[in-house]
């Protein structure tokens, strides 16, 4: 299981091989060579809104092909498959089985990506990654806009096939003697996740192809002049993305379920409240979608409907919240970079939380939407809770990939960094919300406090750019020279790891 | 207290605060839905990339909106191209523009002075600068007009956000 970096074997051995661990580490590898490249664009945008004009950019047009594939990029690109690496990695251990269900799939789901990355990135769309009609059928310029059809598609097709490798292994490929109830709640979450995506992608890549067909004028499903109608596509949309979100973030949750009882050295607090919480967020996550088109003129009791099934997967998100303060509670912690990572997360996840329920009580949602608000709340759970848990399961897992222990110290700085740049470019964001300030614009009234605001969420992007500057250092030099890790116990905390000898020959 | 107890009572201390905001939510929305009978019609259509308005009384303005202070307007707003979305953060009111549909919005500008409209709705090239001025002005030969009209529409919500106002529309 160990990647023997001091051993290594030759590159086109992994890239060629089927088996779970290695497209596990390709996937890993893949999406944070990703993350970095995204993160590269956000500076650019927080550059330019530093100051009121043109800074960066001269145009507009630039601008919003920068925020288009920063979106998309970090969306599928960085969060979807470090979920699937990580599920990749630990499913089939967790399982008991010697492999995913389907290698050859997996591989295929894997090398689907740089393809619909290739399309992304090169053809540079300004279609905003929601990709709304009639402005993405009738003027944004092509090719960029097929690209990023066919690009979404691709990888659309990739997670597809991916969740259902995931759910497969799970519940058929499960070692016999492990009843489901005994199955660690991380196997819980990827196959919630993979539940969830299974049955929600289906409706945005049939949208894709609407799009396409609109655009090139043979059909006009969205196309007012020909009878369509925009508001249908966003209803394609949502009915996919708002279930999407919780795609995004349950992997994270399942990550902080087993994090936080190794390093509190404390069993969970309730296994089967936490078990109970996945499921009615694999249910509810479908009764919500419409709550990001009040603004589009829904009816009142339309409107009613969509704000009650927001509220409804509040209570769920609670009780994860409950059972991780109630599992470290009383614990011995041991305060390692990855548990950091995850109590930090956690209290994001809370702002975050606490946000959303702003925007779904409908008259607040009319100052909040399409605003600077969006964005931070959005960010607070991209940002905040997954990019945390998935930075601190990356420091968790470093001894199993490599078999070397990253350089903590500098995990600690980075966390702190981390932290503190969150805060202060998506704190902020709410606040410039509140104050008028459209998403998507690639200027802004040059007034008080607008100037200033935006100035402390682009230092805080500065300070971001400082901690991944430390993260990205730390993971090649500590993978190359760190130290030799003690693989029964890396974190020297009495608890489990991994098992790390399990390695069947390669397919 | 056992690990259920404790986790139900929390549960449904959420579920309380939750029903609650709801019920709140609720309420006020189904007051802010319906615009009063007597509201003025003012037509909005936003284009790639400018707001233009037509009054009742046929009165067209490009780039500007004159309202009279106090007096209740309903805006049917509506697009001529894609989607863009009708925005006086001022008095915290946003509704789509949407081709192909009309969709209605309304308030009572309670205040007097120079406001910003602006588009919230990505568009396109100039999204970031379709914006329009507000100016609204105190009622002709007194207050008599609008007076009895209730503004709790402004009020309700319009202390949430701090006013941008004149400077912003000057810039
Ligand atoms: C407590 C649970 C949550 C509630 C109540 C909630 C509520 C909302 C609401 C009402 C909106 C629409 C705001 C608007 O556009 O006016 C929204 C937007 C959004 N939320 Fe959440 N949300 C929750 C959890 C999440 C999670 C877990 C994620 C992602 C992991 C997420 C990601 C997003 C994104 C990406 C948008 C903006 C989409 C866009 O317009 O581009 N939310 N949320
Ligand atoms: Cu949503
Ligand atoms: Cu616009």
């Amino acid at each position: 299981m160990v990647l023997e970096v001091r051993k290594p074997r030759p590159l086109w051995e992994i890239l060629f091989s089927t088996h779970h661990t290695d497209i596990g580490l390709l996937y890993i590898i893949f999406s944070i060579t990703l993350f970095f490249l995204g993160g590269a664009l956000a500076i650019s945008i927080r550059t330019e809104l530093f100051l009121p004009g043109a800074q960066l950019f001269d145009d507009s047009n630039t601008f919003h092909r920068v925020f288009t594939v920063h979106g998309t990029t970090m969306l599928f690109l960085w969060v979807i498959p470090f979920a699937a690496g990580i599920g990749n990695y630990l499913i089939p251990i967790m399982v008991r089985y010697k492999d995913m269900a389907w290698p050859k799939l997996n591989a295929v789901a894997f090398w689907m990506l740089p393809v619909g990355a290739a399309l992304v990135w090169l053809g540079f769309a300004d279609t905003g990654w929601t990709a709304y009609p009639p402005y993405s059928i009738l003027r944004a310029p092509g090719p960029a806009a097929e690209m990023w059809i066919f690009g979404l598609k691709i990888l659309g097709i990739s997670s597809i096939l991916g969740a259902i490798n995931f759910v497969v292994t799970i519940l058929r490929m499960k070692h016999p003697d492990l009843p489901m109830m005994k199955l660690p709640l991380f196997t819980w979450a990827i196959l919630s996740t993979s539940l969830i995506l299974l049955m929600s992608m289906p409706t945005f890549t049939a949208a894709l192809i609407m799009l396409y067909t609109d655009r090139l004028g043979v059909s006009g499903f969205f196309n007012p002049a020909m009878g369509g109608d925009p508001i249908a596509y966003q209803h394609l949309f949502w009915f996919t993305f708002h279930p999407e979100v919780y795609v995004f973030v349950i992997p994270a949750i399942g990550v902080i379920y087993e994090i936080i009882p190794k390093f509190s050295r404390k069993p969970i607090f309730s296994y089967t409240s936490g078990i109970t919480a996945f499921i009615l967020l694999t249910i509810v996550s479908f009764a919500s979608w419409a709550h990001h088109m009040f603004a589009t003129g829904m009816s009142f009791s339309e409107k009613t409907v969509f704000m009650i099934g927001t509220l409804a997967a509040v209570p769920a998100s609670a009780m994860h919240i409950f059972n991780w303060i109630a599992t470290m509670w009383g614990g011995r912690i041991r305060f390692r970079a990855p548990i950091a990572f995850v109590v930090g997360g956690i209290i994001l996840f809370f702002l975050a939380g606490a946000g959303g329920v702003v925007n779904s009580a409908m008259p607040l949602d009319f100052l909040t939407h399409d605003s600077y608000w969006v964005v931070g709340h959005m960010h607070l759970f991209l940002m905040g809770i997954i990019t945390f848990a998935f930075v601190g399961f990356i420091f968790y897992l470093f001894p199993l990939i490599t078999g070397r222990m990253y350089n903590e110290r500098a995990a600690m700085v980075q966390f702190w960094l981390m932290f503190i740049g969150v805060s202060l470019v998506f704190i902020t964001q709410h606040l410039l919300g509140l104050y008028g300030m459209p998403r998507r614009v690639f200027d802004y009234v040059p007034v008080e406090p607008l100037i200033t605001m935006n100035q402390i969420s682009t230092v805080g992007a500065y300070i971001l750019l400082v901690a991944m500057g430390i993260f990205l250092f730390n993971l090649i030099k500590s993978a190359g020279w760190g130290k030799p890790a003690n693989m029964e116990d890396p974190f020297g905390i009495q608890e489990k790891y991994y098992d790390y000898r399990r390695r069947e020959p390669h397919h | 207290m056992g690990h259920g107890t404790l986790e139900w009572v929390y549960v449904g201390v959420v579920v309380a605060v939750l029903i609650y905001i709801g019920a709140d939510a609720w309420n006020v929305e189904r007051f802010l839905d319906d615009a009063p009978e007597e509201a003025e019609v003012v037509k909005v259509t936003g284009q790639q990339w400018f707001w233009t308005f037509e009054h009742e009384d046929g009165r067209r303005e490009l780039g500007e909106l004159h309202l009279v202070k106090d007096v209740p307007y309903r805006f049917e707003v509506t697009s001529l191209d894609v989607i863009h979305s009708f925005n006086t953060p001022d008095f915290a009111t946003m509704i789509d523009a949407v081709p192909g549909r009309i969709n209605s919005i309304w308030y009572v500008p309670d205040q007097a002075g120079e406001f910003l409209i602006q588009c919230r709705e990505y568009c396109g090239f100039s999204h970031y600068q379709m914006r329009a001025k507000l100016f609204v002005e105190e009622p002709p030969g007194g207050a008599e007009q609008g007076a009895q009209v209730t503004n709790a529409s402004a009020t309700t919500t319009n202390d949430l956000i701090p006013p941008l106002g004149a400077a912003a529309v000057a810039s």
